[in-house]
């Protein structure tokens, strides 16, 4: 396949050597960040979590119910205690995770997928379609609060965790859009995308070559915010009995469950808030340390 | 100005919410085992026989008349049930920003005076951690605590202020607190970046040239020019709550706006649910409309066209 010139703005090797340089400028201040580091800690602790629940965790989570042992506090046999049912809490936490992180990353992937591309487009040619069309439609989604948007979709669609995600993915839409369509905007007027343009590329390939990857660093950002709201939505909806259901060991219905028992165990609802908080603190952490290495005014 | 296409906008999505329903509205919302006559009258009475523009504007003309149609539980007109509704939600809004902003104000001015301090340090913590407790956990935990250990005041349960206005201190103490706290976590930060931002600007160091104290030239001139971005979180901080505030009236029982859509929901009430999610989107467009009146009122700079920071 033949290169255009278009390729060269700057030479390949020179791109290459700066995208390099600026990784491991990044790594460098990332590493230096310690609260970072901490929220990086806990992320790769949730994945590990998730990826081997069924060897950590003690009992299955859904089907060893054994009714001679309900609500049991923390003890030889459970960790962390039993439900209602006479589950094991801790082997439920530990599923958790993985419903979790399902959560995070289906939501925010379903809104990187269909917000980038679209704020991708509209920031770099703008217009008529851009100005009244798309944003207009982006205002008119934020206007709605996002849970609410998600429980009108849950209740349309139907609840389960699934529909659940889905509903918050498309409530974080607009947020992307905006976010990747200003980016854009302020990336298209730099001089090497005028240099490509210069030179003959086509739009297209300005867009995904030059403009997307010197866009990247607000929208890396935002994702890790939104997969930190993505977990509490999940939660929240399936603690409203519209998400997971109950059943089912997700952290937000096993506050749902305990709701009931307050007054009796009131360590049932412990294990799945504390949980829910660590990792969504996890998640900010890993969010705010990205943005002050990438922005290093904001680090003062 | 631009507010008018996004109004039309949020009516067109609600509309379009109902017809989202797989299959036909009027089976999924009688269930299969409904009868046809059933399904018909259903039909007929929420106009689902004729053409889908000739819905959206009947439809919308009944909402510019203040008719949001009749409960599918009760016949109870929607407008009258949220009416009945906001009282409660309204109330837990603005004790949050109270608490929020209590909270928030001394705590990012105090960060931002002394960056890098103990305080600011403890500050920085204190919101990080606002940020990321969920606040229906928070409320359960303030529930165990306050209300089964201790018994200071009701688990659940809510009394109209006007009916007994000490017991419904006690019921909405909690609540408040519950989503308080995590809002005056958004709140401080955006104090703290913003006032530390304005600590560094020029006219800053001439008024400490001119031999001002320094609680004047943070109270007087970095304050008020801090407060442009605060604004605008505080009407975010307020919108967000009109959602957020479902799962706390889900947890202590409150009857408010947010558990009327959940209510609706599973009674499958989706007229309640269509005219209770517009209300809600007008709301937010109509607290957007007024931080920007506010930006005009506190930084003049902004009418003028000029530049702000």
């Amino acid at each position: 396949m033949s290169r255009t010139a278009a390729d060269s703005v700057p030479t390949p090797d020179q791109t290459q050597t700066r995208r390099e340089s600026q990784w491991e400028d990044f790594f460098r201040r990332f590493a230096r960040n310690k609260l970072a580091v901490a929220g990086a800690v806990i992320f790769v602790f949730l994945i590990l979590t998730a990826v081997f629940a069924p060897w950590i965790s003690t009992h299955d989570p859904i089907y060893d119910q054994d009714y001679s042992a309900i609500l049991q506090s923390p003890g030889h046999n459970h960790l962390l205690g039993t439900d209602d049912l006479g589950r094991d809490t801790f082997s439920r936490l530990v599923y958790g995770a993985r419903l979790s992180l399902e959560a995070a990353v289906v939501s925010v992937g379903i809104a990187l997928v269909i917000g980038v591309p679209i704020g991708l487009v509209c920031g770099y040619f703008r217009g008529f379609w851009d100005e009244w069309i798309v944003m207009r439609i982006v205002d008119a989604m934020q206007a709605f609060p996002s849970l609410i948007l998600a429980l009108a979709m849950a209740a349309v669609l139907g609840g389960g965790f699934g529909n659940a995600i889905i509903a918050i993915g498309i409530g974080f839409i607009p947020s992307f859009v905006r976010i990747t369509r200003s980016q854009v905007m302020s990336v298209t007027n730099q001089e090497f995308v005028q240099a490509a343009r210069a030179v003959g590329a086509n739009d297209w390939r300005i867009m995904f070559l030059h403009v997307l990857p010197n866009s990247l660093a607000p929208i890396l950002v935002q994702t890790t915010l939104a997969m930190a709201s993505a977990i509490i939505a999940e939660a929240g909806l399936s603690y409203l009995g519209l998400g997971a259901k109950p059943e089912e060991p997700s952290w937000g219905s096993m506050l749902n469950v305990a709701q009931g028992y307050l007054t009796i165990d009131p360590l049932l609802a412990f294990w799945p808030g504390l949980a829910i908080f660590l990792v969504v603190l996890g998640f900010n952490l890993l969010g705010d340390g990205i943005r002050e290495v990438l922005d290093p005014k904001l680090d003062r | 100005m631009l507010a008018i296409p996004v109004v039309f906008l949020v009516t067109l999505m609600v509309f379009s919410l109902m017809h989202m329903l797989p299959g036909d509205p009027a089976t999924v919302i009688l269930g299969q085992e409904a009868t046809p006559e059933a399904v018909a009258a259903l039909r007929a009475e929420l106009g689902l026989n004729k053409p889908l523009p000739v819905q959206y504007f009947d439809w919308l003309s009944g909402v510019l008349h203040g008719n949001l149609g009749n409960s599918l539980v009760d016949h109870t007109p929607v407008a009258q049930l949220i009416m009945e509704r906001l009282p409660a939600t309204i109330e837990l809004t603005l004790g949050t920003f109270i608490v929020a902003t209590l909270i928030a104000v001394p705590a990012g001015i105090l960060s931002a005076v002394r960056p890098r301090s103990l305080t600011d340090y403890s500050g920085t913590l204190f919101a990080l951690c606002g940020m990321s407790v969920p606040h229906f956990w928070l409320g359960m935990m303030l529930i165990i605590l306050f209300a089964v250990k201790l018994g200071w005041v009701p688990a659940s349960g809510y009394v109209p202020f006007f009916d007994d206005p000490l017991g419904n201190l006690s019921a909405m103490i909690l609540p408040i607190i519950a989503t308080g706290l995590r809002e005056s976590a958004v709140l401080m930060r955006m104090m703290r970046s913003s006032l530390l931002e304005a600590l560094q600007a020029d006219y800053i160091r001439t008024a400490y040239a001119k031999g001002l104290k320094e609680r004047l030239v943070i109270l007087r001139h970095a304050l008020k020019n801090a407060l442009v971005p605060v604004v605008t979180t505080s009407g975010l901080v307020v919108a967000g709550l009109l959602g957020g505030l479902v799962i706390t009236e889900s947890i202590f029982s409150i009857p408010g706006f947010g558990k009327l859509i959940v209510d609706s929901i599973f009674n499958r009430d989706f007229v309640t649910v269509q005219g209770a999610v517009l209300v809600s989107a007008l709301l937010i467009v109509l607290i957007n409309l007024l931080v920007d009146i506010l930006h005009f009122i506190i930084d003049p700079r902004i009418k003028s066209g000029k530049e702000v920071g």
